[in-house]
């Protein structure tokens, strides 16, 4: 055994409570760790050890009066942290980003088109009910038909039927073959609730719900039932809405929250200073985008949209529009937090040159209208401001239009009434779910209008393969391929991925590893952290 | 019949005729604004098939003046609707009544409403009447020129400023104002404190120098020449002979400040996390759940009319010649 191995199997008895400190420390003295830092490390392993109790006040920066709890128009982060703290999914993303199972015990396939997920056993929901494969196809039915107004309803129209198999199995049966359809159903969308009652907060989570009131709170207390081993520490939650930055920062400081997300990135050096609190941040999914439409002049030009590819300073964006916390992108959607992002391709960086180049080729003259409004995301005047500055070295001339925010989404975006505009995406999971939520042909987000080039054609096909392939050397390859096409011919201009920017109370304790998948620990925190 | 009543009466009168123009106004801006409910609920995610499933629901398939109609004969009848939001084809429906929604946010509007008002209007006529009685003086200089200060600032200025003071540095007061309705009255009363300053400090001015202008205006008549001949004092001669003739601008000056109290405090309400009535009615009007916009707009519309009503009365039954014309 080595001293390496030793002294976890050591850190691992201590964490069980099966030796004391003492002998702890004594151990790593023997393993020739000097006495302060034999200290310092008892400290730490006692620190992550989670501890129950206590009454975890959350402020949010969302929340509106229109919020449910009726997961299907979940759409707000207050509503994503307020429904996973009392209800559960098939599957969830960890906190290092794997898939692990949640109310499914496991899952399995042979060709990615049927797929069974055998339930957990014996999970109660909070009115005393087991659950069963009956609640879980009442939960699917409620996002799928024509009636429904779930903005899950897309995602799931690839589900040609389910069916309960007893009571403890679920079988999907898929239009088409999907390899990672296991991470569809850890949408956050698709809670899964008691047959016949979907939207009054009932679920199998960690916490009950006591109070909710839209747009202002939500109080919780523990579920003593809860099925989910180390997961759910505290005794009592109370989650607020509280949209001023300022306001939720100075909450923070007077001690009236514990933790608080989205800090004010233009007050984050000030408020690093206080001595209470620490600032942490995680780089996930989430990027904007610059979006070109092909189905609109002059975008349908690949020079063009070559030429304003090089003609971008991503560094720059990163540092004045987010402040240094965040990555450049690379003109494709997926992240280094992604399973399968493409390292192989070249980091594209601003080139004068090579902008001037192709705009010369697209025989392009005049201005280039570019669309955008604080609604796309916080900055995005200012970040098409500073592309129209870069974009004047290299001679081309880009003219911002300030859009209102009211009905952005609606009369801007993915509009062929507007050519070019800015927008937000919070990325997804998987490389599939993020290519056909706004890469394929079928969706209809495809706010490139990127469909009949021949790399786009190539695209779909290669998206498609890639579904239905479960060996994963092969779906690498294909995805490295699908990458590159967005990369080289797409519609997408994709400066910068954001980090998610948080700050906690130092009271408050957090596993070693913190999910990336959404703000606030994978929208998790509630469940995940603990008083230290 | 008696003048007061008959004056209380045609005013009514008229209220009602603006009410109405009022439901006009209202409901054609909306029916101005871009995007609907369906879309800003599903914000990237509206689908064209989601968006027309949540109108069909809503029935904002119908035109304009159908839904006008609707909306009227209801409000007439006390029923304000029903709030978008909630509404559910597939399970049960949990959307809530437009006055439920609003009535537990308008009582804590009032309740901010009459602290402020029970701490703003005392200490301004106070000031406004002392200050006209030591006129230019050192006293009289420095309560204009403080109160013009802080009327001078945005609100949301004066709260961080009082947050910094009284929450921060000095802990006195919480940051976070959020009571709901077990909240017990004291408790209440502690966190709403600093909403409440800010708002006194915000709106003193207005009162008290208008009731400084409205005394010194009267000073100069004729009829306080003679009190003064007849040897009143200062204080005698204010109190009792100008004050009283001057009520009227004051109480409109009041009920103005009164009605900012209840339409006009979101600002506060956000930097405080207050949960009013103004904090609904922006996120209503974002989320474009009409029912709850058109509800807060009469709401509001009313009390401008209810608190100008008021003011009208004390005008006339301060001033005996409206209260007994010839």
């Amino acid at each position: 055994m080595s001293k390496l191995e030793y002294r976890a199997i050591q850190e691992l008895k201590y964490k069980s409570g099966q030796i004391d400190r003492r002998t702890f420390v004594r151990s790593l003295l023997a393993t020739g760790v000097a006495l302060p830092s034999a200290l310092s490390m008892a400290g730490q392993v006692a620190a992550a050890t989670p501890k129950s109790g206590g009454r975890f006040r959350m402020g949010l920066g969302h929340g509106s009066t229109t919020d449910t709890l009726d997961s299907a128009t979940s759409e707000n982060h207050f509503t994503l942290v307020n429904g996973y703290t009392f209800g559960n999914h098939l599957t969830e993303v960890s906190n290092t980003g794997e898939l692990i199972p949640e109310l499914a015990e496991s899952f399995e396939s042979d060709d990615a088109q049927k797929w069974v997920f055998n339930l957990r056993q014996g999970v109660e929901f909070h009115n005393g009910k087991t659950m069963t494969s009956e609640d879980v196809v009442a939960s699917y039915n409620h996002h799928m038909g024509e009636d429904s107004t779930s903005a899950a309803k897309g995602l799931l129209t690839q589900v040609k039927s389910l069916k309960a198999d007893g009571k403890n199995k679920v079988i999907f049966e898929l239009e088409n073959p999907n390899a990672d359809f296991p991470f569809i159903v850890s949408d956050y969308h698709i809670s899964i609730r008691p047959a016949g009652d979907m939207a009054s907060g009932v679920g199998t989570g960690g916490y009950i719900l006591q109070s909710f009131e839209p747009g202002v709170k939500s109080v919780l207390k523990k579920n003593p039932n809860y099925w989910k081993e180390g997961a759910a520490h505290f005794d009592e939650v109370e989650l607020l809405s509280i949209i001023d930055p300022t306001a939720r920062q100075n909450a923070l400081t007077s001690g009236d929250i514990d933790a608080m997300d989205r800090v004010d990135l233009k007050t984050v050096n000030l408020f690093k200073r206080n001595k209470d609190i620490y600032i942490w941040d995680a780089t996930g999914t989430a990027h904007y985008t610059f979006p070109m439409r092909l189905s609109v002049a002059p975008f349908d030009n690949y020079d063009l949209r070559m030429a304003l590819k090089w003609s971008i300073k991503r560094q720059e964006l990163v540092d004045k529009i987010l402040l240094g916390y965040g990555a450049i992108g690379n003109d494709h959607p997926i992240s280094t937090a992604n399973r399968y992002h493409n390292s192989d391709l070249p980091q594209r960086e601003f080139d004068a040159d090579k902008a001037a180049y192709h705009y010369k080729k697209s025989g392009h003259s005049g201005k280039i209208p570019l669309s955008a409004a604080d609604a796309a995301f916080a900055g995005a005047v200012d970040a098409a401001q500073l592309m129209a500055a870069s974009a004047a070295e290299a001679g081309m001339e880009i003219e911002v239009i300030r859009e209102p925010k009211d009905g952005y989404w609606s009369n801007v975006w993915n509009n062929d009434a507007k050519g070019w505009c800015a927008c937000y995406w919070g990325g997804r999971p998987t490389e599939d779910w993020m290519f056909s939520a706004a890469y394929t042909d079928d969706t209809e987000w495809n706010d490139t209008a990127w469909k009949t080039t021949d790399s786009a054609v190539k695209f779909n096909k290669l998206v498609k393969e890639a579904r239905a392939e479960l060996n994963d050397n092969k779906r690498r390859e294909l995805y490295y391929e699908c990458q590159r096409l967005i990369y080289d011919d797409g519609g997408t201009i994709c400066p910068i991925f954001n980090s998610y920017v948080s700050a906690n109370s130092k009271a408050i304790a957090t596993d070693e590893n913190i999910a990336a998948n959404w703000d606030s620990d994978g929208a998790k925190c509630v469940e995940r952290w603990w008083f230290a | 019949m008696h003048p007061v009543l008959k004056t209380v009466l045609g005013r009514l009168g008229l209220g009602l005729a603006t009410l109405f123009i009022v439901s006009i106004i209202i409901f054609s801006a909306i029916e101005m604004l871009p995007g609907d409910f369906g879309q800003a609920i599903l914000g990237q995610a509206a689908t064209e098939e989601t968006v027309a499933a949540f109108r069909r629901e809503l029935g904002l398939d119908e035109p304009p003046y159908i839904r006008y109609l609707q909306w009227v004969g209801g409000a007439i009848q006390g029923d304000l609707g029903t709030s978008f939001s909630g509404r559910n084809a597939s399970g049960t429906d949990r959307s809530r009544e437009v006055i439920d929604l609003i009535a537990p946010r308008l009582w804590n509007t009032l309740f901010l409403a009459s602290v402020t008002a029970i701490i703003a209007v005392p200490v301004s006529l106070f000031l406004g009447i002392t200050s006209a009685l030591y006129r230019n003086s050192v006293y009289d200089r420095t309560i204009n020129t403080t109160t013009l200060t802080t009327i001078s600032f945005p609100e949301f200025f004066v709260a961080y400023i009082l947050i910094l003071l009284l929450a921060s540095l000095y802990p006195i007061f919480p940051s976070l104002a959020n009571v709901d309705a077990s909240t017990p009255l004291n408790e209440r009363l502690y966190r709403s404190a600093l909403p409440a300053f800010t708002l006194t400090l915000v709106i003193v001015a207005h009162m008290m120098r208008m009731t400084r202008a409205a005394i010194i205006n009267l000073l100069a008549s004729p009829y306080i020449q003679m009190a003064r001949l007849s040897g009143a004092s200062q204080t005698e001669v204010i109190l009792k002979h100008a004050l009283p003739n001057a009520w009227a601008p004051i109480a409109t000056v009041i009920a103005f400040n009164l009605a900012y109290l209840v339409v006009g405090v979101v600002v506060v309400e956000v930097v405080f996390v207050y949960p009013g009535v103004g904090q609904l009615m922006v996120d209503a009007v974002t989320s474009r759940d009409i029912p709850v916009v058109q509800g807060c707009a009469l709401i509001f519309a009313v009390t401008y009319i209810l608190l100008n009503l008021i003011a009208d009365i004390i005008g006339i039954i301060t001033n005996p010649r409206l209260l007994h014309p010839k």
